[in-house]
């Protein structure tokens, strides 16, 4: 008799990474168990279950291991293969969704921390640099998804909707806590982007409260970089 | 699949093998372009305008980029010789691994690039990313892929020659086999492949394309 699906998601609330993939789980409807991690103090199942990084998230199906956000993400649209599907079925297409994510992640968010940690002119600089790269990223999501994009209400969320929405929905907070990055008259593709992203009710569901966010940010960021 | 597919790369980059080793694996014949870096072609740039890097693989027309993106492509619109498992549990273990390879590969190409302190500290990291890959990667198995070469075997073959490579230049032995029995012994296996060992470029070649293109950069830095 095979076991009953059992999904335990150990993240913290505050992390993106982790949001992916409670979104991507809201979204394929599959029932899981949470386990919010004081990443001061381990549990011993969070190091066990990922011996390499010792981080979340890590999703646990029927007491297996899966760690990385991206990872876990095509892990769930492989095993729960009912619709909908998080990623495009055509490979080209799927080439093209993963080109755009890699370059989301290391290339545009790895552009925060240099502005967190930067003041007056240098920061400037950082921002302006940020705001290019949204450019790239823009144009580059128009050419490539000429049908898909923007983002219409009422469409079912995808893989590149989850990536993009779960970092940037928050971007209120990122302007109260560092400084104003994001605006329409830079990047009116990508806000207009997550304007939409903020009202699905997944996305609704799944961000963090932004109160409790702003003050974690100030505690993460301001805390370090004073 | 009858289109045509061309191949973008250079003979001595590691990323640019991982493609040329999963088509001849996969039997799939293509067209090779070597690129001369310094001065790039044209479709080169208009297949990948956004990194204007190779390796870039174009099928029937369409341009992919990235190694690890390409290599997946590859898997699915030819799924002979698989390089991927087929459970998901396995597959996602496969990915993990090549996340990591991407992650903590470029450390070892920082103490080829650097000196001083910078160098000291990728010397620290790429130590650690081995250790990680020995007693994690590599228990009870002959490959990464089990019992013979897959998709991880292939994203970490740049452990396989071009880190020998760095070791010597840079005058510094990271990969003690004392140390790192498993890696060491996989090392030898990957190289035997015979896919994998006719297609490595030459040793002495890239020791002296590689010793040369470090000295000009200690030199411009030294000088900048």
């Amino acid at each position: 008799m095979e076991k009953q699906n059992e999904v335990v998601l150990f993240g913290t609330w505050a992390s993106a990474f982790c949001k992916r993939v409670e979104l991507a789980l809201k979204i394929k409807g599959i029932p899981y168990e949470y386990v919010e991690e004081d990443l001061t103090n381990k549990s011993e199942s969070l190091l066990h279950y990922n011996p390499v990084h010792k981080k979340v998230p890590v999703l646990v199906h029927n007491g297996k291991p899966i760690s990385e956000s991206l990872v876990i993400l095509e892990y769930i649209d492989e095993c729960w293969n009912n619709t909908p599907k998080l990623l495009p079925e055509d490979p080209y297409q799927r080439a093209k969704v993963r080109f755009w994510v890699n370059f989301f992640d290391h290339q545009i968010m790895a552009r925060l921390l240099p502005i967190i940690m930067t003041r007056g002119e240098e920061r400037e600089k950082a921002i302006k640099e940020f705001n290019e790269l949204l450019k790239v990223f823009e144009e580059g999501i128009n050419k490539d998804f000429p049908e898909e994009f923007p983002f219409l209400e009422g469409k079912t969320l995808g893989y590149l909707d989850i990536v993009v929405g779960t970092a940037l929905c928050n971007y209120e907070a990122f302007h109260e806590v560092v400084d104003v990055v994001f605006s329409p008259e830079k990047n009116p593709v990508i806000m207009a982007w997550v304007k939409a992203l903020k009202n699905h009710p997944l996305m609704k569901e799944t961000l963090p409260p932004h109160d409790k966010f702003v003050d974690k940010m100030r505690e993460k960021y301001l805390d370090q970089y004073p | 699949m009858g289109e045509e597919v061309k191949l973008h790369g250079t003979w001595a980059s590691p990323f640019s093998c991982r493609v040329i080793w999963a088509l001849k694996l996969k039997g799939i014949p293509y067209e090779y372009i070597e690129e001369d870096l310094s001065n790039k072609s044209s479709q080169l740039l208009q297949h990948n305008p956004v990194h204007k890097k190779i390796p870039v693989l174009v099928h029937g027309g369409k341009a992919t980029c990235e190694s690890m993106i390409i290599l997946e492509y590859v898997e699915e619109m030819w799924p002979q010789n698989p390089l991927l498992p087929t459970h998901p549990c396995e597959r996602a273990d496969a990915r993990f691994w090549i996340k990591f390879a991407e992650e903590k590969g470029p450390a070892m190409w920082t103490v080829y690039r650097t000196s001083g302190e910078e160098q000291e500290k990728a010397v620290k990291d790429t130590l650690e990313m081995l250790r990680a890959i020995e007693a994690h990667g590599l228990v009870d198995k002959k490959y990464f892929g089990g019992d013979k070469i897959g998709i991880v075997d292939i994203a970490f073959g740049q452990i396989a020659q071009w880190l020998g490579v760095i070791e010597d230049i840079v005058g510094v032995k990271l990969l003690e086999a004392h140390k790192f029995p498993r890696l060491h012994a996989w090392i030898k296996n990957f190289k035997e492949v015979p896919i994998i060992k006719e297609n490595l470029p030459d040793r002495d070649e890239m020791m002296v394309l590689f010793k040369h293109f470090r000295e000009m950069l200690l030199t411009s830095s030294r000088d900048s």
